[in-house]
């Protein structure tokens, strides 16, 4: 046994069913919609709009348009009632601007969210006065942000922590609601390696501690997950990146497409006006002008999806912000959805921090009463988790403590002697690793009886963990330590094999015992006797054969794999050094938690891919509504499939849909669609039906209602 | 009309039936393995690649195999101009024609590099037999191998191998693939009648009256017909190409000729299947243009076996085949037949004229240009059904829940920016604009012959054939200057002629060489990834719901951006004669 | 790689290939065609029986009067001119091409029709009247004209349409006719690619052979 399993970790397993758990400090959602309403309209700037390639298009298009309101025969004359082309126009515009603006009101719900959330952590990191422990020892009192990295502060009961820092004495509880919410106090105190550390804006409870500062003002872990939140530091994913490539690469193309068709038209309608009538030519002209090849273009382009794109985004991050997880960059967001293997610990992630005493087996002859009376006086003065089940199973056996523990003396755990027990005048009672004491009895004298083994390796196989007890030279008896497997994990983690994710459990047990929890928990591979480095290892492994792996961390040691792992998801109660290595900080510190940023990550993919499919679906009921219409007069009105009322009627409807769309896919874009735990296959399948075939189908069956509702002629 | 449909179902069952074999051999043959050639062959290579100075293990990066190409291509250019240029001084003139038309040797010279063969001339009275078989017979090899080699290349990127050497992939395309073929294939057409001499024209006083005189162009034709076609060239040696009876004398030299046209770009998925060591995605994948060049046929055949009502009503038929520019031995079936498949190839020889099809047949063979990847041309056609899937599983991919990859390759910006270019972008420039500013001139620089929709999907056709490097056209554009016998006889250049020489100039090399650099530097950026491997989360490329997709794909992005030509051109057209005629 | 070392390269492989594709392959099949098939190789040129050569058995030729069995109508007439006013110079290289009339070209319906015009210059015969004053019933062979304009075939319907024209004006039974369609029909390849098609040129040439009963 390692030193990994035998210190009890003070993680906290928050109450409640996963999805209640979701909550994010309190944030004020009031005035959210009246606030993105007004920024939607602010956003019609076209400083911002240029950022987008294809709502700039529609900007360029709206102006044009407007234009075209004022003045119909802006770029040539039109054979055609000057009030109607101005009224046909006029609605063009209007219908784009607000295309414009759904798109806008959609990014600006999505911003507002984490605006909102941002605010409320802003509040908490007003400024507080520090007392600040000069080097002569004395305190002096100064404003938070005149802190620097490296000082040392006091803090007081009451006291609002002025910065992140690492405790350097004393104990004392936290409130650190702000940024977790979670209410109930956290025990904090130096040297643990995990709960060292302090976050600036949370609230010391009770008692006093000495802190050195770990950020300079406005670098603090508060500071930057606002930044985070609020967006300021948004950049676009490499696959976001990527799609707006091709988003830009299809408007570049329909640019050139509608473009040309006017020159086209203008040859055909040539021809009309000798083979079938001046009004023909007239028609095709008109119906090839400016305005009507705008709609068209914006019609064509993918505005749907370049319109939610950024809300998308955004509302990912914003996601895994309400799980209470603060990430980096949305880069970690997108990789969690590919990740290929999940490297967890097993204490605390699979398996409850705690394993419990479940059986004495004695050994050397001893009866079952005998070894539960040492095994209670060995346990007396530990206070872990491990050693309260002990008692507790002993004075469930019956054993009382057999002496007054005033007299007595704890012997404390150290990873060198891997044992602790009570010392008495007479007695040493030791309980610890089965070697450890093995070696403990023979350099008393003692000898080592062979049922040890026995005992030893039937608790080994059934995947618990063997304490030996022994009082001087003499081996009573094993404890049973068992391992409890977190309820849901075994199904959860199948869920993730047909995912395609793959889980590998790390743990300090020998291979018997891990091998037991393994198959209890349902992981695909585990590692045991492992110690910090292997994680590492076992990172670099799986990351040459070209996978992307997910870990949890928090102690220092933790450091270099969570750097290495593609996505490293670090417990707030972790170290300072974790934390930084990490590209995600968990502020609830429940290790599991990465399966749900897997689902995560996999839903904000989804969303974009769905949207992108049913945005480039849309275009052929386009085609069919528009084309046909405002080519009438060649002859090929029998195209009209969906008997619009007339060129104009299409025109409108079509482009009534397109902005609609947008507004009405916005929840699902905040949202996300909603993610199941199937294969690939099945996935593409339904999601295929649902955007691509619904994508093809849908704006046939709406342009055609709009059409029917437009009191056009 | 049974047996028109029989033929027809009996020459894609061969297709098929060999494409193991032949993407197989091909599959040896890049990866340098044994074939039966290996005695004879190997030391003559090694004395060419000696010649050329190269080594054969010597890998190159995307950049540096296009540059290759790229060079190799210019020192072609030059030679093939002069040749054409100087063909008055040259010998193998029986008939002596003087030079054509600086434009004219321009655009051939380019036309066949970029392996479209876009004629803007007349074989038998525009070059001399020199200019055939040193001119343009030798590009029908460089610039079939290019592409050959270019598909190659790209296929070991994708599947994570350096791309290889190009005048070694060059080389060996000729010598182990081209060549061998070409010479039994000559030897079976000089036997069915095609002719392979070096006599001029034979004169013959007619049967009918003997004071008029019958010119019977000859030539060196059967070794020039079959690299034609194999290496999907296109280029007739006569004027009206596959459709004279001395390039095609009977059914069994067209069906060679079929056979020949699509063997490579068939065969070659099927190579992919063998380097990807995943056969079954190559025929899922063979599936996609397969299910598309059967639809096109159906549609052509159709529209050509119902005929012209126009026609038929002066015939007092309800039904009788289109027989306008088609030879009586071939008939509608293997006409209409050709006609897709030549389209579908990119080959661009015709056994019969494109321009006097329904526009059913106009409306097919102008898609076909369009999507490109009817199988497509040769390599560049594998290539971009590839782009296609990348694209594909780009767009769908997402949705289910990874950023996208390909064969276990990762699907980033580089290879979108590539892949979208390559298949979205090119071609709408490269035709549309281009075809737009002719028909704003129709007078002046378009020279339409027919009137109307069908003169609008001859400008555009134009410029697709040329974009898509097919070669093959409606024909009655103005697009050819006089000949040179003409010229010397006194008749004055074309300004129509000018404006396309030129201007498809422009649509050829940019269809040629921007998407060749494209698909090189994506294979690079491909085979350079980190491979991830599949898992049941990934989305696998190799089923029929993935090719159902792609089929979805390439509809949407590769047709509907030429939808309003369609409509404009060949569907407007087909309504017009459904309502009558005038 | 050095600029100089690609250039290099590229001229050297741009020669090599030239003479191995251009030169040796041309050449070596010029040689295999002259020597196992100089028939073919040469153009398939039939002789009649004084050994003149008198067309190709592979193209056709223009035969438009009641005696001949009629071929398909041509753009370059089968490539043929009077010796003596070859202005275009057809005879110098040999021609062939096609109308490229679209079907929706008004101009291939005039064609077929005929159109009256006070021009004579302008006005077009057309090409079902021409068949029906010669009381041929037209087939869509003998009204649409070929692709190469040298097509060497009729269909067998549109030589049996011609039969009583022709035995009219040469004093034959038409069951003779019958026969000599029949052996001068060149069938599908394999009895299945391609279209059964009569060669026109054999056809007349046996017509001419033929003594009238």
């Amino acid at each position: 046994m390692t030193s990994m399993n035998d210190s009890p970790k003070p993680f906290r397993v928050p109450s409640g069913t996963r999805d209640s758990r979701r909550h994010t400090p309190k944030v004020e959602m009031k005035g959210l919609y009246q606030r993105a309403v007004k920024e939607s309209f602010v956003k019609l700037d076209p400083r911002i709009q240029v950022r987008n390639p294809v709502m700039f298009v529609v900007w360029v298009g709206t102006l044009v348009t407007l234009l075209l309101t004022f003045d119909p025969n802006l770029f040539g004359t039109l054979q055609a009632d000057v009030n109607q082309q101005r009224l046909l126009n006029g609605l063009i515009t209007f219908i784009l601007l607000f295309t414009i603006v759904f798109a806008n009101f959609a990014e600006s719900v999505a911003e507002g969210r984490g605006k909102a959330q941002a605010d409320a952590l802003r509040a908490t990191r007003s400024d507080t006065i520090a007392k600040k422990i000069l080097p002569t020892g004395s305190v002096q009192e100064i404003s938070s942000t005149e802190l620097r990295r490296g000082d040392l502060v006091k803090v007081v009961a009451g006291d609002m922590i002025p910065a992140d820092g690492e405790i350097i004495a004393g104990i004392g509880s936290v409130d650190e609601s702000a940024i977790t919410g979670e209410s109930a106090p956290v025990l904090k105190q130096p040297g643990t390696d995990i709960m060292s550390s302090v976050t600036g804006g949370t609230r010391l409870l009770s008692d006093e501690l000495t802190v050195r500062i770990t950020a300079d003002p406005g670098q603090g872990f508060i500071d930057r997950m606002i930044a985070l939140v609020e967006g300021a530091e948004r950049t676009k994913t490499p696959n976001e990146i990527a799609l707006t490539v091709l988003l830009a690469v299809l408007t570049l193309v329909f640019l050139i497409v509608v473009a040309n068709i006017p020159p086209i038209t203008g040859y055909v309608a040539s021809f009309l006006s000798t083979a079938t009538s001046e009004q023909a030519a007239a028609d095709l002209r008109n119906g090839a002008s400016v305005a009507i090849m705008i709609s068209l273009l914006v019609a064509l382009i993918p505005t749907t999806i370049g319109g939610l794109l950024s809300a998308i985004g955004i509302a990912g991050m914003d996601r895994v912000a309400q799980f209470n997880v603060i990430a980096t960059s949305g880069r970690a967001v997108e990789a969690c959805g590919d990740i290929n293997t999940l490297v967890l610990d097993k204490t605390g992630t699979i398996t409850l921090g705690n394993r419990l005493a479940a059986e004495f087996i004695p050994v050397n002859g001893h009866g079952m009463e005998d070894v539960a009376q040492v095994a209670l006086d060995a346990s007396v003065f530990d206070e872990t988790p491990e050693g309260r089940s002990i008692v507790a199973l002993a004075e469930r056996s019956g054993a009382k403590v057999s002496f007054d523990p005033k007299l007595a003396e704890g012997v404390e755990f150290s990873a060198r002697t891997r044992m602790s027990g009570t010392d008495l005048d007479s007695k040493e009672i030791r309980k610890g690793a089965v070697d450890a004491i093995r070696g403990f009895v023979r350099s008393r004298g003692g000898h080592v009886p062979p049922t040890l083994d026995e005992a030893y390796e039937r608790v080994s196989k059934l995947g618990g963990t063997p304490l030996a007890v022994c009082q001087n030279n003499e081996i009573y008896g094993v404890i049973y330590l068992k391992d409890i497997v977190k309820p849901g994990l075994k199904e959860r983690f199948d869920q993730l094999r047909r995912m395609g994710v793959r889980t590998i459990m790390l743990t300090g047990d020998n291979r018997i015992t891990a091998s037991v929890i393994a198959q209890e928990a349902g992981v695909d591979d585990f590692i045991a006797e492992a110690t910090p480095e292997d994680k590492i290892e076992v990172i670099r492994s799986e990351q040459a054969q070209g996978k992307l792996v997910a870990m949890t961390g928090d102690g220092t040691n933790d450091a270099p794999a969570l750097a290495q792992a593609n996505v490293g998801l670090a417990m707030n109660s972790g170290t300072q050094a974790a934390k930084e290595a990490a590209n995600m900080v968990d502020l609830d510190s429940d290790p599991t938690k990465l399966i749900d940023l897997v689902t995560i990550g996999k839903q904000l993919l989804i969303t974009r891919g769905a949207l992108t499919t049913f945005s480039v679906a849309n275009d052929i009921a386009k085609y069919f509504a528009i084309i046909p219409t405002i080519f009438a007069a060649a002859g090929i009105g029998a195209l009209n499939v969906m008997g619009l009322k007339s060129a104009n009627s299409a025109i409108i409807s079509a482009l009534i849909y397109n902005a609609l769309i947008i507004l009405v896919l916005i929840p699902l874009a905040l949202k996300g669609v909603q993610f199941r735990p199937l294969t690939a296959d099945q996935l593409l399948r339904r999601n295929i039906l649902i955007y691509g075939v619904g994508g093809v189908i849908a704006p046939f069956i709406a342009i055609k209602l709009i059409d029917v509702i437009l009191p056009f002629s | 009309m049974l047996q028109g449909w029989i033929q027809i179902v009996l020459t894609l069952l061969i297709l098929v039936a060999i494409t193991p074999f032949f993407g197989r051999y091909m599959a040896r043959v890049f990866q340098e393995q044994r074939t039966i050639l290996d005695p004879i062959l190997n030391p003559v290579e090694r004395f060419l690649y000696s010649l050329v100075g190269v080594r054969a293990k010597e890998d190159m990066t995307g950049w540096q195999y296009a540059r290759a190409i790229l060079y190799c291509n210019v020192v072609m250019g030059v030679l093939i101009f002069s040749i054409i240029m100087f063909q008055q001084f040259l010998p193998l003139n029986p008939t002596g024609i003087p030079a054509p038309t600086w434009d004219t040797a321009l655009h051939t010279t380019i036309s066949f590099i970029t392996n479209t063969n876009q004629q803007h001339y007349s074989g038998e009275t525009y070059l001399s037999y020199a200019s055939q078989m040193w001119g343009l017979g030798y590009h029908m090899f460089t610039s079939a191998a290019t592409g050959l080699a270019v598909g190659i290349a790209f296929i070991r990127g994708l599947t994570g191998r350096p791309l290889g050497n190009f005048y070694v992939d060059l080389i060996r395309a000729i010598t182990r693939v081209l060549l061998p073929i070409s010479i039994v294939g000559a030897i079976v057409l000089i036997a069915a009648g095609v002719p392979e001499t070096l006599a001029g024209p034979a004169i013959v006083p007619t049967l009918e009256d003997p004071a008029i005189s019958q010119a019977i162009a000859r030539g060196p034709v059967a070794h020039f017909e079959i690299i034609k076609n194999l290496g999907e060239n296109g280029g007739g040696f006569f004027a009206i190409n596959s459709a004279h009876p001395f390039e095609n004398p009977n059914g069994l030299t067209n069906l060679i000729t079929l056979v020949s046209i699509l063997s490579i770009p068939t065969s070659l998925i099927y190579t992919y299947g063998i380097f990807a060591n995943n056969i079954k995605q190559a025929w899922l994948v063979y599936s996609i243009p397969f299910v598309i060049l059967v639809g096109f046929i159906i549609i052509t055949a159709i529209g050509e076996y119902n005929g012209n009502p126009a026609v038929n009503a002066l015939l007092g038929v309800d039904q009788a085949p289109n027989l306008e520019g088609k030879e009586v031995r071939f008939g509608w079936a293997q006409s209409a037949l050709f006609a897709v498949i030549t389209t579908a190839s990119m080959c661009g020889a015709v056994n019969s004229l494109h321009d006097s099809f329904m526009p059913n047949g106009g409306f097919s063979t102008l898609s076909n240009l369009f999507l490109q990847i009817v199988f497509g041309g040769q390599g560049t056609g594998t290539a971009y059904l590839f782009a296609y899937l990348i694209l594909a599983v780009f767009i769908t991919g997402l949705m289910v829940g990874r950023t996208p990859e390909f064969l276990g390759r990762k699907i980033e910006k580089r290879e979108v920016v590539l892949a979208s270019f390559l298949i979205l972008l090119v071609h709408p420039i490269a035709i549309l604009i281009p075809g737009a500013i002719a028909l704003a001139f129709p007078d002046q620089l378009a020279g339409i012959s027919n009137p109307g929709f069908h003169g609008l999907s001859q400008v555009i056709y134009e410029y697709a054939s040329a974009a898509a490097n097919n070669g093959s056209g409606f024909e009655g554009l103005g697009d050819s200057q006089p000949s040179p016998i003409a010229i010397a006889g006194g008749a004055t250049t074309s300004a129509t002629a000018l404006w396309w020489n030129l201007s498809t100039c422009f649509s050829l090399l940019a269809g040629r060489y921007v998407p060749i650099a494209a698909l090189l530097l994506l294979a690079d950026s491909m085979a350079r990834k980190q491979p991830v491997p599949a898992t049941t989360g990934t989305l696998r490329t190799d089923t029929g719901l993935f090719t159902g997709v792609t089929i979805g794909v390439i509809l949407i992005l590769g047709a509907l951006e030429f939808f309003p030509v369609l409509a404009l051109g060949p569907i407007a057209e087909a309504f017009q004669i459904a309502r009558g005629i005038g | 790689m050095s600029f100089a070392r690609e250039a290099s390269r590229a001229v050297r492989s741009t020669l090599v290939l030239w003479v191995l594709t251009a030169i040796i392959y041309p050449f070596v099949m010029i040689g295999i065609g002259q020597l196992v098939f100089p028939f073919q190789a040469n153009g398939s040129i039939i002789t009649n029986t004084q050994g003149q050569p008198v067309g190709s058995a592979l193209i056709g030729q223009p035969f438009t009067s009641d005696r001949y069995f009629n071929s398909r109508p041509s753009t370059t007439s089968y490539s043929t001119a009077d010796p003596k006013k070859d202005e275009s110079k057809v005879l110098q290289t040999g021609v062939s091409g096609a109308s490229n009339l679209a079907p929706s070209n008004p101009a291939l319906i005039d064609r077929i029709k005929g159109k009256a015009d006070p021009d004579p210059e302008k006005a077009i015969e057309g090409d079902i009247p021409r068949l029906q004053k010669a009381d041929v019933k037209p087939t869509a062979d003998l009204v649409y004209t070929s692709g190469s304009s040298l097509d060497p075939h009729i269909t067998p319907e549109g030589a049996r349409a011609q039969i009583s024209r022709v035995a009219k004006a040469r004093g034959l039974q038409p069951n003779q006719l019958e026969d000599l369609i029949k052996q001068n029909t060149d069938g599908r390849s394999l009895g299945i690619f391609g279209e059964p098609g009569v060669n026109a040129l054999k056809l007349n040439l046996a017509l001419d052979a033929l003594k009238p009963t």
